[in-house]
């Protein structure tokens, strides 16, 4: 049998860098997943944008633990998507976004983040645009990501 | 070079090769297999079931995609197990509070609450161990909607207590059947 989790790409950040972006994402697969070990210049949140979509088409929620409070919270109409935290240290985030590749539902993704200096975050985001995803840019807010940071793509293919 | 003949004899069995070119990629079998895919079609369904699963994996995964026709939870049951044989905790974050509940000793396993009937809700479960038959079966899934000022984010647990394998999952809504699109696929990881 086929494999069926196959890497696509893996970019390493040889210098700092504003944002990561993974573009002429193939149509075979059925879902995608991007794992990160990464780091910001200074605390922040991190982010996602599909398809070069700066518009204020996205929103999400997100539920965190920050090893003295548990909380959740939402955004409306942004720019962007929503991860997680990411700091100096470097945070490890899981996203996992299905059916990529369908032009009739908007897109979901869903993503871990555990980074031990700042929070353990969940998180859905929602991308309001029935487009198939052909790129993906992920980004820390305001500040950028630093040298060492890896993210890999992989493609999962259902029968 | 035409090729005019093929003995059976001639053929290498090991190590398999993807293609009859010279310096090919050995074939290797992957870890992370696709069992089957289930599409809800036209008219919806109050549940989707996989059976028949092989026993020769160590775990499975399900991803879907699925909208319930309005907001409900959405729960499974193992080999067709009705009774109040299950048991779950959770973790919810709302957009505004962080809140935790459980069900004991009900008839179903619990992944979470799809609270829009208007965006699709993703869910990642996993279920560990699901053919050992020396242990009560314990999942794991990530579920999440967002409908642009509601919606959920969880992260549960189910128990199930039986010991057997796992050779079929139905997955349902709690009152609601899934609209017609909604997407599942089961995986097994060696």
């Amino acid at each position: 049998m086929a494999t069926t989790y196959d890497p696509i790409a893996t970019q390493t950040l040889g210098s700092a860098s504003a944002s990561v972006t993974f573009s002429s994402i193939p149509s075979t697969y059925t879902d995608l997943i991007i794992v990160s070990n990464a780091g910001s210049t200074v605390t922040t949140n991190d982010y996602i944008r599909f398809n070069g979509d700066t518009g204020a088409n996205y929103s999400w929620t997100r539920i965190y633990g920050t090893g003295s409070a548990a909380g959740s919270s939402r955004g409306t109409n942004t720019n962007e998507g929503f991860i997680g935290d990411v700091t100096t240290t470097l945070a490890t985030e899981i996203l996992q976004i299905q059916n990529y590749t369908n032009t009739t539902t908007y897109k979901t993704v869903i993503a871990r983040s555990s980074n031990s200096s700042s929070a353990v975050t969940a998180s859905v985001s929602t991308w309001r645009n029935t487009a198939a995803i052909t790129s993906i840019t992920l980004l820390p807010g305001s500040t950028t990501w630093i040298a060492g940071s890896t993210f890999t793509l992989y493609g999962i293919k259902a029968a | 070079m035409a090729v005019t003949r093929l003995k059976r004899s001639s053929i290498l069995d090991d190590p398999k090769y993807i293609s009859f070119l010279a310096g090919n990629t050995p074939y290797s079998a992957g870890v992370f297999e696709s069992i089957g895919t289930v599409t809800v079609g036209a008219g919806g369904a109050s549940s989707v079931t996989f059976s028949s699963i092989p026993s020769t994996y160590k775990h499975l995964q399900i991803r879907l995609t699925a909208t319930p026709t309005s907001a409900d939870n959405f729960a499974f049951q193992f080999n067709g197990d009705t009774a109040a044989n299950y048991s779950y905790h959770y973790l919810a974050g709302s957009g505004s509070s962080a809140t935790a509940g459980n069900g004991v000793s009900i008839s179903n396993g619990y992944l979470g609450y799809a609270s829009t009937a208007s965006y699709p809700t993703s869910v990642i479960l996993d279920i560990l161990d699901y053919s050992n038959t020396s242990k009560y079966k314990t999942t794991r899934d990530l579920l999440g909607n967002d409908a642009n000022g509601s919606g959920y984010i969880m992260l549960s647990s189910s128990l199930w207590s039986n010991t057997a394998a796992i050779s079929s999952i139905l997955l349902k809504c709690d009152a609601q059947s899934f609209i017609s699109g909604s997407t599942f696929a089961l995986y097994g990881v060696k």
